[in-house]
């Protein structure tokens, strides 16, 4: 039997990929804060992000908007004194926040990247009249946020009728996907 | 002629068809012989990785894959997003055997295997290495004398760092403009992110940063701000009316495609290479100036 593992070590595991230093080496100087351009519209800046996971503030980190704030622009990345893939660390937690399905009320970041995925899988493409459409613009805060939420729920539904594009090989596409992760099997 | 395995990407045939005429258009114009990638599929952008990681890296290793099948050795990119998922995926396969292995069990259904031997670029490494700023003067025969561009790079075609290239204040976007005969403005806005995504998931952080990029462009006098990725150049253009509306401000500024400007410098006609279908109206005095 293992030990469970903690909040701050789960995250560190999930940063799978990332060629960058572990956040056990954040140095807490901000530099990351200062540098992010989404920096303030998020609950919390990146370094008090960091400080959060190092003390495994679990259910304050999932109630926090900061990583559905990020743009990936990995500007903190770049800049991270420390060496730590800052930017990679926001999509981990991403992960974690859709895998534990608990994320801050209101996000529409949770649902757009599900929907997004799912039309992938279904199509082999996105199309961004779905997504970012030139009609968007004409509307007002609250009917775009509906806007987006109804192309969510269309999407999920599959009735959205704006896939033109499919690749050829679809059904071997649909296997190689369904190799890596189980679609429609509950998890 | 040099041959290129071309990945065009989703957005290149729809909201950035003019992005994907241009480069066509340019490629030719200046030798390199563009293949598209056969039966290719979306790679993902910023939306997978929340997702899945190793499904975000299989998704781009079957491209990848297709291109590697071809013989060609140069995989190039127009978008910066889609450029730098295949950078890195190319890459993270060719380092990490268990990733290589995890993502070709999965790519057999499609009877593809991946190496990552790939050389990976955006297009406007390409033509500003393969081509150089010497060869794009000669072929200049429309300079753009006169015009004030705005070089905007944005995020994913600097970030994060490949190898040691200078990003914190890169130069070659300006030599690209300057060597199509317009005057680069200078501006420290120039590699700040767009909002990218957060244009749908979070509207108001998006605004603001676009609403950033292009204050900082018309107060340093830009009359056109060029993008290499058509996520920019969509949250920079489409959205303008939406950063007035919030904040009060009369901005007014065409945002075109770095291959737009490079195809009138070559004397490509506008009307291949998009430019008539701009919403912005600037950019059809720019047109007949």
């Amino acid at each position: 039997m293992t030990a469970e593992l903690s909040f701050s070590h789960e995250i560190a595991n999930m940063m799978y990929a990332t060629h960058g230093n572990p956040i056990t080496h954040c140095l807490q100087c901000g530099t990351c804060s200062g540098t992010c351009p989404a920096a303030d519209f998020m609950d919390h800046t990146p370094r008090m992000i960091i400080g959060m996971i190092r003390e495994n503030l679990k259910d304050e980190v999932l109630a926090s908007n900061t990583y559905w704030s990020c743009a990936s622009c990995y500007h903190c990345t770049v800049r991270c004194p420390a060496g730590i893939d800052i930017a990679d660390m926001m999509y981990a937690l991403k992960r974690y926040s859709m895998w534990k399905s608990r994320y801050k009320e209101g996000l529409i970041g949770p649902d757009f990247s599900e929907s997004f995925v799912k039309m992938i899988v279904n199509s082999g493409k996105s199309f961004e009249p779905i997504l970012a459409t030139t009609y968007l613009p004409k509307f007002s805060a609250g009917q775009l946020v509906q806007e987006a939420l109804t192309a969510t729920g269309l999407i999920l539904k599959g009735r959205m009728p704006l896939l033109p594009k499919k690749i050829k090989r679809l059904r071997n596409f649909q296997r190689m996907v369904k190799r890596i992760i189980p679609i429609g099997e509950s998890s | 002629m040099k041959q290129y395995s071309y990945f065009p990407g989703c957005s290149l045939e729809s909201l950035a068809k003019d992005y994907d005429f241009s480069t066509r258009e340019v490629a030719r114009a200046l030798d390199l012989d563009f293949k598209e990638i056969e039966d290719w599929n979306c790679c993902g952008a910023t939306a997978y990785f929340p997702v899945d990681e190793l499904l975000a890296y299989t998704l781009v290793a079957r491209n990848l894959a297709i291109a590697e099948k071809t013989g060609l050795t140069d995989f190039v990119a127009p978008c910066s997003a889609c450029f730098k998922n295949a950078y890195y995926t190319n890459a993270y396969l060719k380092k990490d055997p268990d990733l290589a292995d995890h993502i070709n069990f999965a790519l057999e259904e499609d009877n593809l295997h991946v190496e990552g031997t790939l050389r990976v670029r955006h297009l406007i490494e390409v033509i500003m290495e393969d081509v150089g700023v010497e060869q794009i003067k000669n072929k200049t025969s429309h300079p753009l004398k006169g015009l004030r561009v705005a070089p905007y790079y944005g995020c994913q075609l600097l970030r994060p760092r490949k190898d040691h290239e200078e990003i914190e204040n890169p130069q070659f976007f300006e030599e690209l403009l300057a060597a199509i005969g317009a005057e680069p403005v200078a501006y420290a806005s120039k590699a700040r992110c767009c909002g990218g995504s957060l244009i749908i998931t979070n509207r108001k952080a998006a605004l603001e940063m676009v609403r950033i990029l292009l204050k900082d462009a018309l107060d340093h006098e830009a009359d056109v701000i060029a993008t290499t990725c058509p996520m920019c150049n969509v949250n920079l253009e489409v959205y303008q009316d939406q950063v007035n509306r919030e904040f009060g401000t009369h901005y007014s500024i065409p945002v075109m495609y770095f291959t737009q400007l490079m195809g009138m410098a070559l004397g490509i006609a506008p009307r291949h290479l998009g430019i008539m279908k701009a919403p912005v109206p600037k950019a059809q005095v720019l047109v007949s100036s």
